[in-house]
């Protein structure tokens, strides 16, 4: 057996020589063969610009995150040193998931890179090998009349099947890949828009309960116990400083100018 | 010989080494068997260089190969439909 590979080309392949087979004129099978392998050149180029796309969803939230997580060690720093331990926790635990989020964007924004390289290193060899095709198409099609120019056509179309062939694999696989990296963008663009990322001292603390214990359930506490402990000991004792961002259990209390 | 690796592209190896291709192919054969992970990735690796050996089909050339390697990222899950009974090459 040839394997996944091997039986997929042979499809296509099949139906080319099916083509060639019933076609009463090989040059118009020929011809059509060319436009049905321009369609997938036009194909790939669209699977390239999906893989772009999504590297550049992916890359925005990246920056995003980045910014989040500066923006929360901020604020924890400043409530701790405000004495407000509470606060400083809710914004370390936020800070380790965005962290961790981070985490994971940053070898997929890799794999979409190299996704993108093969399928534009995919699509410069299918090009080649059309623009190959389209010099023998017309050489068999000058001189169809002679018995050998069957041969040569089948030969050609065989072997151009199974380049397209292969490219539609390389294809279906980036897709594959990227549909996986759309639900993780998916998955992120969520847990920001619950508010998950956002500063503090913006939300009610009536709404964020759910927030609060989603954040307990993802972020490993040990890590953000840790932090904080680093934190403590880096504002050295008696870090009860301003009460600027005092926002306790109070609803709406804003620190400072807020944005 | 023409080798396709998919998703790759073609190489012409001497037809000699054909038989280190299907030794490794049936070796590979057992170790998806066994669902041995790292001893797949090892041998596929050696089977993949094997191919990159050969010189690689220019642009202009349009021909079936003769045997069809699965694209080099395939998982084990993958390469276990790939790689039963006499594997990719007969015998």
């Amino acid at each position: 057996m040839a394997g996944m590979a091997g039986r997929m080309s042979t499809v296509i392949k099949a139906k080319i020589s099916k083509l060639l087979d019933r076609a009463e004129d090989p040059g118009e099978t020929l011809d059509y063969s060319y436009e049905k392998q321009m369609e997938l050149l036009q194909n790939v180029k669209k699977g390239i610009a999906d893989v772009v796309t999504s590297k550049k969803r992916l890359q925005m939230q990246s920056q995003k995150l980045e910014q989040q997580v500066v923006k929360l060690d901020t604020q924890a720093r400043q409530a701790l040193a405000a004495g407000n331990e509470e606060l400083a926790r809710a914004a370390l635990e936020r800070k380790t998931l965005a962290q961790s989020e981070l985490q994971n964007l940053d070898p997929q924004i890799k794999e979409l890179e190299a996704q993108q390289d093969q399928l534009t290193e995919n699509e410069k060899k299918l090009r080649a090998k059309l623009e190959a095709f389209r010099t023998k198409k017309e050489v068999i099609k000058a001189q169809y009349s002679a018995a050998e120019a069957q041969v040569q056509i089948s030969e050609a179309a065989t072997g151009v099947g199974e380049e397209m062939a292969d490219v539609g694999m390389a294809m279906q696989r980036a897709m594959d890949k990227t549909e996986n990296m759309r639900a993780r963008a998916q998955a992120v663009d969520e847990l920001e828009k619950a508010g998950t990322f956002e500063d503090l001292t913006q939300l009610d603390s009536g709404g964020n309960d759910d927030i609060d214990r989603q954040l307990k359930e993802l972020t490993s506490s040990s890590d953000v116990d840790a932090e904080l402990a680093k934190m403590k000991a880096e504002l050295g004792p008696g870090g009860g400083g301003s009460p600027a961002l005092e926002a306790g259990s109070g609803a709406g209390e804003k620190a400072g100018e807020g944005k | 010989m023409i080798v396709r690796i998919a998703t790759e592209g073609q190489y012409r190896l001497e037809d000699g080494q054909a038989a280190r291709l299907n030794e490794l192919d049936n070796e590979i054969v057992s170790l998806v068997e066994e669902g041995d992970e790292e001893g797949f990735r090892r041998l596929f690796g050696e089977m993949l260089q094997l191919a990159r050996s050969g010189a690689e089909l220019g642009d202009e050339e349009l021909e079936e190969s003769d045997v069809i390697l699965p694209p080099p990222d395939i998982s084990l899950e993958e390469a276990s439909a790939e790689f039963t009974g006499e594997g990719l090459i007969p015998g």
